[in-house]
């Protein structure tokens, strides 16, 4: 069977706007969580999010490019830069070779809304501009990526939920294990402006807990209310191992194994049967057994039912090893639809760098996560295996297992 | 509103907005093949003209429309 390793990777998040910063948030414990004043006149319930800097991209991209870039194109094209950089791949060789590109994301509302309250005011479509429509879908991302990089192999957006940035990667090793793409540009993208989150604060999913934002998020912790949401991007370059190898390329860990389901049920409500469904089938297709994973980067959220069910697979897979347990969505905020992406590349980061970031505001466990190994300082620690899951709205869960790269 | 003031303001949102080279900014340069204007382009032209101009260019009235100093020229009529 075909190897399919990671050979590039990029981050455009709260906790930095490249590999190096983020790194030194991840090992500092350093929360990107903050308060958006502009949540409380909109008439949000919580003004608490991942705070991420809107990049510059005069200079950078051509005004046609920028014109049809959302926001969370924007990161895209950040953290796809980065990858492909690091990758060693420049428009030379993304123009001779086919090169795909499967990309999570689930909305772009703000460019819906403004599109809107231009047709409100003008009561004229024609006003919207030109790149409204190019913004406003929801394969935003990918039309984006593929027509700035040129790109000509697989592509599409994958929109699960949360579970987005997790399955597109899942997606991407099984083009290539199958022998249809060499190399594809995978990751997530999650739009921060307050447009684009008020639904999400209306079912009352985030925390309230604003004297002290970068104490809200505090996943598996007792006394958690809410996730706070967060957003950026993340890249990750797919590729077949040969194909890396005998381009010379970087090789920064090998995608092992992808586990999938379907809760079956509630439109909100997580499984614990379905999540564990998932880690196991993704443990199975890396050929590993839970007692050989080092490290998990738990989907955990900050949400009091969402962090009790995935605890009790947890428990239920992981226990009797005592298997070291991080949610770095305690720094990031729930980053939604990038998550699945992002929590590769920190946990990646913890790999290549021999540490496990904290699970911060870990504080008192609840009885669903008193057994579990919840790291809520830095340790120092080599990673050869771990797991990340991402689990969403309608029951999806994806799970992956990376492999060290010897 | 003088010819010249279309001009001014004309050039400024090309140069600003749509991004052409200022020393492309002649009478007899083509839209399309000299200045690179295309169709989704045009969009963006339209909402500009009609925050800048108060009016609304009909694409009709645009056939004849060929060369900037042409362009100067419809709006300058229209805004009479």
């Amino acid at each position: 069977m075909k190897r399919i390793v990671i050979t590039g990777m990029g981050i455009y998040s709260c906790l930095g706007k490249n590999l190096e910063e983020v790194t030194q948030s991840l090992y500092a414990g350093k929360s990107g969580i903050g308060i958006d004043p502009m949540r409380k006149d909109y008439g949000y319930r919580s003004p608490l999010t991942g705070l991420v800097e809107r990049p510059v991209l005069k200079g950078l991209l051509d005004r046609r490019s920028r014109v049809c870039l959302a926001e969370e194109g924007e990161y895209a094209y950040m953290a796809t830069a980065e990858a492909l950089r690091n990758a060693n791949v420049d428009m030379d060789y993304l123009e001779k070779n086919e090169v795909g590109v499967l990309y999570g994301n689930d909305s772009s509302a703000k460019a819906v809304i403004e599109a809107h309250s231009t047709a409100m005011q003008y009561k004229d479509t024609q006003m919207m501009g030109s790149g409204a429509i190019f913004q406003s879908m929801n394969s935003t991302v990918t039309m984006n990526l593929s027509t700035i990089f040129k790109l000509r192999g697989i592509n599409m957006t994958i929109s699960a939920a949360c579970a987005s940035g997790s399955h597109a990667i899942g997606l991407g090793l099984m083009f290539i294990r199958n022998g249809l793409q060499d190399m594809v540009i995978c990751g997530g993208a999650q739009e921060t402006h307050y447009l684009s989150m008020g639904s999400f604060d209306g079912i009352g999913a985030f925390s309230i807990r604003v004297d002290d934002p970068t104490k809200a998020s505090r996943p598996f912790d007792r006394d958690r209310d809410g996730l706070v949401p967060g957003g950026g991007a993340a890249t990750v370059i797919l590729e077949e191992y040969e194909h890396a190898v005998k381009r010379g390329a970087p090789i920064i860990a090998e995608v092992a194994g992808y586990g999938f389901s379907s809760n079956g049920g509630n439109i909100s409500q997580p499984s614990d049967l379905g999540s564990s469904i998932a880690m196991e089938r993704a443990l199975r297709d890396a050929g590993v057994s839970a007692k050989e994973i080092d490290y998990i980067n738990a989907h955990a959220t900050s949400t009091v039912q969402g962090d009790a069910f995935e605890a009790m697979a947890l428990d239920h897979l992981f226990t009797p090893y005592h298997t070291p347990i991080s949610s770095t969505k305690s720094m990031t905020g729930h980053e939604c639809w990038m998550a699945g992406a992002s929590e590769i590349v920190y946990s990646n980061l913890m790999m290549l760098n021999s540490f496990i970031a904290p699970n911060l505001n870990f504080e008192n466990p609840d009885e669903y996560s008193k057994n579990l190994n919840i790291i809520p300082q830095t340790i120092e620690k080599n990673i050869d295996l771990y797991l990340s899951n991402s689990f969403g709205f309608g029951g999806t869960n994806s799970a992956l297992v990376i492999k060290k790269i010897k | 509103m003088q010819r010249e003031e279309v001009i001014k303001t004309v050039n400024h949102f090309l140069v600003e907005e749509i991004e052409i080279e200022e020393k492309l900014l002649k009478e007899e340069a083509l839209l399309k093949d000299d200045l690179g204007i295309d169709s989704l382009d045009f969009v963006d032209i339209v909402v500009i003209v009609e925050k800048n101009f108060g009016f609304k260019i009909k694409p009709e009235e645009m056939k004849d429309v060929r060369t900037l100093g042409q362009f100067y020229d419809y709006i300058t009529e229209k805004v009479k």
